[in-house]
């Protein structure tokens, strides 16, 4: 489509930037003020930054954070990757419409109630058979996987449909195994849709608090449950410093993800213009 | 791949199946299952559904206290009502400048496209705990707001703005906005133009055109993305209990708050139950057009 955007549309598009990005940018600007009081401006200053380095809680709520969105993104990224294949390549199964539910209904689920189910779940197998013998790093992990999975799962599923299914179908008709279709055309021709699928989970993970409160045990608090215990009574210059440090990375990562998968599209464009000249 | 050896189609299914079988499906079950049992002091804090006695008598107990409760009384009642009509109010809202914001990136031009479509992502990817506490700063009474507003002279007094209703309002449109702008974009970028211009072409002004051709093949769009607002915004802990204060009662809040500090587990269960019932309407339709956009999804 042309450019043709009407005056109102040119407007409403200028407010609704102006409302995502004055509040991030304050946030921003507010993370290099002296003053102890968040929005009195008391000069620039680094030292909100300063404290946080030093800050021993803050350096181990990183750690176990980071540790656990790793180990989260990449199992959900297995994981979502054998349930978009299941739900687009194998046709009809017993039990497809539970499992699409069942991949479908995290995205839109209350964090409270995945967040106490998967508690009293971890609660009533302990009782069963002694394991998880503490809530932390592994439940934290196991409740992520299962909800980032979804996420995953959904983005493999479409970039899978979009793909259709010629070159694998040539493959075959070519002699090719079916597993080396797979491993040789599917994979990775899906590589984008992984990185992005594996940052998506990885985000997600880092961005989790209500979940993370229910399933986690005394001592093991990750970022958010950190920043959130410190911010319930009120303004913290050391989170506006943490939170910018937090917004450049996240920026970072998006836009090394955004590149990978508008360098494809075009990429496979070009292909099809090709192979569309290639036909006349 | 439909020639794929059925192994290895069955190893593909029944990984995810199974994970999501135990740690997704197998969860609600066990809250249902308190949610029927009464409050006791033991570890866990309730009663046993299935009991042996010694003479070998298996009793089964199912308690509905805990429903009648929360029907009753009107705390709970109101909270339900109350979260409901502030989700629906915000859903409206993220519809009613949603909907422009991305019919004006659709009609962007090839290079400005990409680039707006990256500035509506990256806030839904930052982090949601983060962009709730930049409101913070911006409403409260020593906040930005408030000082500019000070220093301009409109006001001598700071307005209260937050731990007020219209903070969780401004809170969850904020948040939630990109879920609403995402897959209405993703509708609308596949319409087919012609049919615009066909529709000028015979003498249909804009708007006419707008409502009678855009608008209906765009409601695919709205229902997901005012599903994808509305289901988790009458959950919504975190927007509340930082924007709302005391003040603002929503159910995703009392549970949470029922749940770590009364510790009265089968209410807790309970409440989420009901809520779970409130949203499954909601939530399967949510899944049908998921399942429809999805091609043989």
């Amino acid at each position: 489509m042309q450019a043709n955007r009407s005056r109102f549309l040119t407007i409403m598009l200028t407010l609704g930037l102006a409302f995502f990005y004055v509040p991030m940018i304050l946030l921003v600007i507010y993370s290099f003020n002296y003053s102890k009081i968040v929005p009195v401006w008391g000069g620039w200053s680094l030292r909100w930054y300063r404290e946080l380095f030093e800050s021993a809680e803050v350096w181990s709520a990183v750690t176990l954070s980071l540790q656990i969105a790793f180990v989260n993104a990449t199992f959900a990224t297995m994981l979502g990757l054998l349930a978009g294949l299941a739900m687009v390549r194998f046709g009809r199964f017993r039990g497809r419409t539970l499992f699409g539910g069942m991949i479908v209904a995290p995205l839109v689920m209350p964090e409270v109630i995945t967040g106490l189910s998967l508690l009293v779940f971890f609660i009533s197998l302990n009782q069963l058979t002694g394991w998880p013998a503490e809530r932390g790093f592994t439940t934290i992990t196991i409740a992520h996987i299962t909800f980032s999975m979804a996420y995953v799962a959904v983005t493999i599923q479409a970039r899978l449909t979009g793909m259709g299914e010629d070159l694998e179908e040539a493959a075959a008709d070519l002699g090719a195994r079916p597993l080396k279709v797979l491993t040789a055309i599917t994979i990775p021709r899906l590589t984008p849709a992984l990185i992005s699928g594996w940052l998506l989970a990885f985000t997600l993970s880092l961005d989790d608090l209500v979940i993370a409160s229910f399933v986690t045990g005394p001592g093991s608090n990750t970022l958010p449950i950190l920043i959130f215990s410190r911010i319930r009574t009120g303004l913290r210059p050391d989170i506006n410093a943490l939170a910018t440090i937090v917004i450049l990375v996240i920026s970072i990562c998006v836009a090394i993800a955004a590149i990978l998968m508008f360098r494809q599209q075009r990429a496979e464009m070009r292909d099809q213009k090709m192979a569309e000249g290639a036909d006349e | 791949m439909r020639k794929l050896n059925d192994n290895w189609r069955l190893i593909t299914v029944a990984i995810p199946f199974a994970w999501l079988l135990i740690f997704f499906l197998a969860p609600f079950f066990i809250v249902a299952k308190i949610s029927l049992a009464e409050l006791a002091i033991a570890s866990p804090p309730f009663t046993q559904m299935i009991e042996w006695a010694d003479s070998g008598i298996m009793t089964i107990r199912i308690v509905f206290d805990n429903f009648i409760y929360i029907f009753e009384d009107d705390l709970y009642r109101n909270t339900y009502l109350n979260s409901l009509k502030i989700s629906v109010t915000s859903t409206l809202i993220c519809l009613l400048f949603g909907y422009p914001i991305a019919y004006a990136i659709v009609r962007s031009g090839p290079v400005a496209k990409p680039i707006l479509l990256f500035c509506i992502i990256l806030p839904f990817w930052t982090s949601f705990l983060l962009r709730v506490y930049a409101w913070m700063g911006l409403l409260a009474d020593q906040g930005t707001i408030n000082n500019i507003l000070i220093a301009i002279g409109v006001i001598d007094e700071p307005i209260r703005m937050l731990y007020t209703e219209f903070a969780v309002y401004i809170g969850i449109v904020y948040t939630y906005m990109p879920f609403m702008i995402l897959p209405l974009y993703a509708n609308m970028e596949k319409l087919d133009g012609s049919l615009n211009e066909a529709a000028a072409d015979l003498g249909s002004r804009p708007t006419n055109t707008f409502f009678k051709v855009t608008l209906p093949l765009t409601i695919p769009g709205i229902v997901a993305g005012c599903l994808l607002v509305f289901i988790p915004a009458t959950g919504e802990y975190v927007i509340p209990d930082l924007l709302g204060g005391g003040n603002v009662q929503m159910i995703g809040r009392v549970l949470f708050n029922e749940f770590s500090r009364n510790s009265d587990w089968p209410v807790a269960a309970a409440v989420a139950i009901v809520l779970l019932f409130l949203l499954v309407l909601p939530i399967m339709v949510f899944q049908y057009f998921q399942g429809r956009s999805s091609g043989q999804g």
